[in-house]
């Protein structure tokens, strides 16, 4: 199991150290998809990066809580045993596949690299292993693959690429940031489906960062809804479609253009997501909110403090607005 | 009378450049035909690569086609060049995908939006000018106090209205989004979306509107025409399209679209992979689509892959009913 224990983390903006994270808390297991969503400047990728550690050089820092894998922190382990880790048993799979990729080396080379950090295995070996791998991820000319360099093969080719690397060492979790934010309609369909048979097959626990709901609904069990650095909601993936509680959650969904009726006008959320620096001190999401109230903006929201079973909402009026929030609601 | 007429245009990328490695011509698009009325939207979709951007900047005169010719408001301006084009230019005006990288970091918000009225409003004076561009900003959601910053203090949304107003002050007939929204999130997209529908009822503006999310554009087109490999495979009318598509690829790009709910997914049910049977080819003969088609059988390898008077390019189209 992965959890995440309040976790904290600051960032240095203009001289200044703020927070950037605040106390946020989810579990990852084997086997299940965790969606976490908000919009851009939420607080997704930090969270999701401090899992490997992985800000640590551009300045995050954790300022309190802790992460463990099967229950011991990832902040105590020492650099050697960090690398181990880091595709051993815990993956990450990135937005920009060429980023990720380097242009100089073929990907035969940089996938025997990961291969052989992390297996005990000979060049042939690893060259076997890296034909199966890309085989398992669709790919059915992989001698040739091997060959190219990341230039000359397209996007959804490349993020194909970059998921049979994250599988190199047979991990336990994939952290997955935007995995097909970056590729067209066509093509994501077959990378979300691909990750999930691969999910499904190794019993995976995969956390998917995004901003998309339609994919929440396709690939999550669990989701985490966060706002402004904070988490806002989380729950089954069902309830949180048939009941989304929080406010945020709702204004959220009901953007989608899919939902709407063609030719009428689109639900927008007014205003922007508050830089790190500029929280309020009440509800985060007050400003915007539609159902705020006094109390709103007097002291900090409590994460549960609304709760019915394992759904939890960070709002204080979800229960005076049931009817409205009920089973009717967006989907 | 169509604001912009596209007839029978082709155009080939000669290798060189990205191409000169692999040693192939590139024909990106190929005997594409449209047209445009004043007030309406049309949607260009497909998958990348397929040809959508540079059927705009044709359109546009942005880029010379090989053959065919282009008509804007009724007038052939295919061959036009230097002033004359310049002068006319004001007509078709683009709107970019990625709000940051389009705008000038250098050049203060009002300049960057200011900038179309030294060709086309030169009489104008600088407080003319101002005004002017206030009142555009003003137009699309932007207060115009802020006309003096530079773009980096504005977020993406408040960066694409800034895009919209560049494009509009010049009081074009049409405008050429080319993937207006992708960069943004849901919440902002949305009033992006709004914005546009405003501006088209308010000005009866022509859009010719890309993209390949089929979510956004059943929201916001009239007609749709989908692009594969350089061709139009299938055009109609929004519902149309939406509700029988007769081109096995416009049924993928449906299918591809997401779900509303969990209770609909069929991904997992089935496991299958639809689609997903040979990756990613393009036929080099016959129908370019013929690799991935669950229907392909022998004729296609010969077909012409020409549009029927129906509106699709397909020998084994999808019964009518969904
Ligand atoms: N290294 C850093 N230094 C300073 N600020 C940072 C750093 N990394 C992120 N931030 C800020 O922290 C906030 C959260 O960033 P994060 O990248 O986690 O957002 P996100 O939810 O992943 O958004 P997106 O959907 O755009 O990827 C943003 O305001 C961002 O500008
Ligand atoms: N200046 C150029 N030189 C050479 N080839 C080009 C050039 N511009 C585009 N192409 C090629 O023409 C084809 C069509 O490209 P285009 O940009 O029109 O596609 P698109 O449908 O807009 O794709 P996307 O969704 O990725 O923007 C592609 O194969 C592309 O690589
Ligand atoms: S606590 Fe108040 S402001 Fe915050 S989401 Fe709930 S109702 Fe809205
Ligand atoms: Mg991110
Ligand atoms: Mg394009």
């Amino acid at each position: 199991m992965l959890e995440i224990h309040h976790l904290s983390l600051s960032v240095s903006i203009e001289g200044r150290r703020v927070e950037a994270v605040s106390s946020v808390s989810l579990q990852l297991e084997a086997g299940r998809v965790l969606g976490l969503v908000g919009e851009s400047g939420c607080g997704k990728s930090l969270t999701a990066q401090a899992i490997l550690r992985l800000g640590e050089h551009q300045g995050v820092e954790k300022s309190g809580g802790d992460i463990l894998l099967d229950g011991s922190s990832l902040f105590g382990v020492d650099d050697e045993l960090l690398r181990r880790i880091r595709g051993g048993r815990i993956s990450m799979v990135f937005q920009e596949p060429m980023t990720a990729l380097n242009p100089v080396f073929s990907i035969g080379s940089q996938i025997t690299e990961v291969i052989r950090l992390h297996l005990d295995m000979d060049k042939q070996q690893a060259n076997a292993r890296a034909i199966q791998l890309l085989r398992d991820v669709g790919m059915q000319d992989a001698e040739q693959i091997l060959k190219q360099y990341p230039d000359s093969l397209s996007g959804g080719m490349r993020q194909r690429v970059l998921i049979a690397m994250a599988m190199a060492a047979d991990p336990d979790y994939i952290i997955a940031d935007e995995p097909t934010t970056a590729l067209d309609v066509s093509v994501q369909k077959r990378i979300i489906t691909l990750l999930l048979n691969l999910q499904k097959k190794r019993n995976l626990g995969l956390l998917l960062v995004t901003h998309d709901f339609g994919l929440v609904a396709e690939m999550c069990d669990d989701v985490v809804v966060m706002y402004a650095g904070q988490v806002v909601e989380a729950g089954k993936v069902a309830d949180i479609f048939d009941y989304p509680a929080h406010p945020y959650t709702r204004a959220l969904m009901g953007c989608r253009p899919e939902i709407s009726t063609a030719g009428e006008s689109l639900t927008v959320i007014s205003g922007q997501v508050p830089s790190p620096g500029y929280w309020p001190q009440g509800c985060h999401f007050a400003e915007r909110c539609s159902l705020a109230r006094h109390d709103c903006m007097e002291k900090p929201v409590t994460a549960a403090c609304w709760q019915q079973g394992e759904h939890i909402a960070r709002c204080l009026h979800v229960d005076e607005h049931v009817d409205e929030l009920g089973r009717d609601s967006p989907a | 009378m169509s604001v912009l007429v596209v007839k029978n245009v082709s155009k080939t990328f000669t290798a060189g450049g990205m191409f000169r490695a692999i040693g192939k011509n590139k024909r990106a698009v190929d005997h594409v035909s449209f047209c445009l009325d004043a007030g309406e939207t049309l949607a260009i979709v497909g998958e990348s690569g397929s040809g959508k951007s540079t059927t705009a900047r044709l359109a546009m005169r942005l880029l010379q086609a090989d053959s065919g010719c282009i008509e804007w408001n009724g007038i052939d301006i295919t061959a036009l060049g230097g002033k004359t084009l310049r002068q006319r230019r004001n007509h078709i005006q683009m709107v970019f995908q990625d709000p940051f990288a389009s705008l000038n970091p250098r050049m203060k918000i009002w300049e960057t939006v200011a900038e179309g009225l030294r060709v086309h409003r030169s009489d104008m004076s600088k407080k003319q000018r101002r005004n002017l561009v206030a009142e555009t900003l003003h137009l699309c959601g932007l207060d115009a106090a802020g006309m003096d910053r530079y773009p980096h203090q504005f977020s993406g949304g408040q960066r694409q209205r800034i895009g919209i107003a560049r494009a509009l002050i010049v009081e074009p007939a049409v405008l050429v989004l080319d993937e207006p929204v992708s960069a943004l999130d849901v919440s902002v997209q949305a009033q992006i979306l709004n914005l546009l529908k405003e501006l088209q009822e308010a000005k009866g503006l022509a859009y010719l509107f890309i993209s390949h999310d089929l979510s956004v554009v059943s929201h916001i087109a009239n007609r749709i025409a989908v692009m594969f490999d350089g061709r139009i495979v299938e055009q109609g009318s929004a519902a149309e399209v939406f509700e029988h598509p007769h081109h096995p690829y416009t049924r993928a790009l449906l299918d591809a679209r997401p779900i509303l709910h969990p209770s609909q997914r069929q991904i997992r049910k089935s496991g299958d992979n639809h689609g997903d049977k040979t990756g990613e080819g393009i036929a080099a003969t016959g129908c370019a689509y013929q690799l991935r088609c669950p229907y392909a059988s022998t004729d296609c390898a010969t077909f012409d892959g020409q549009l029927n008077s129906l509106g699709f390019a397909c020998l084994h189209p999808l019964p009518e009913t969904k």
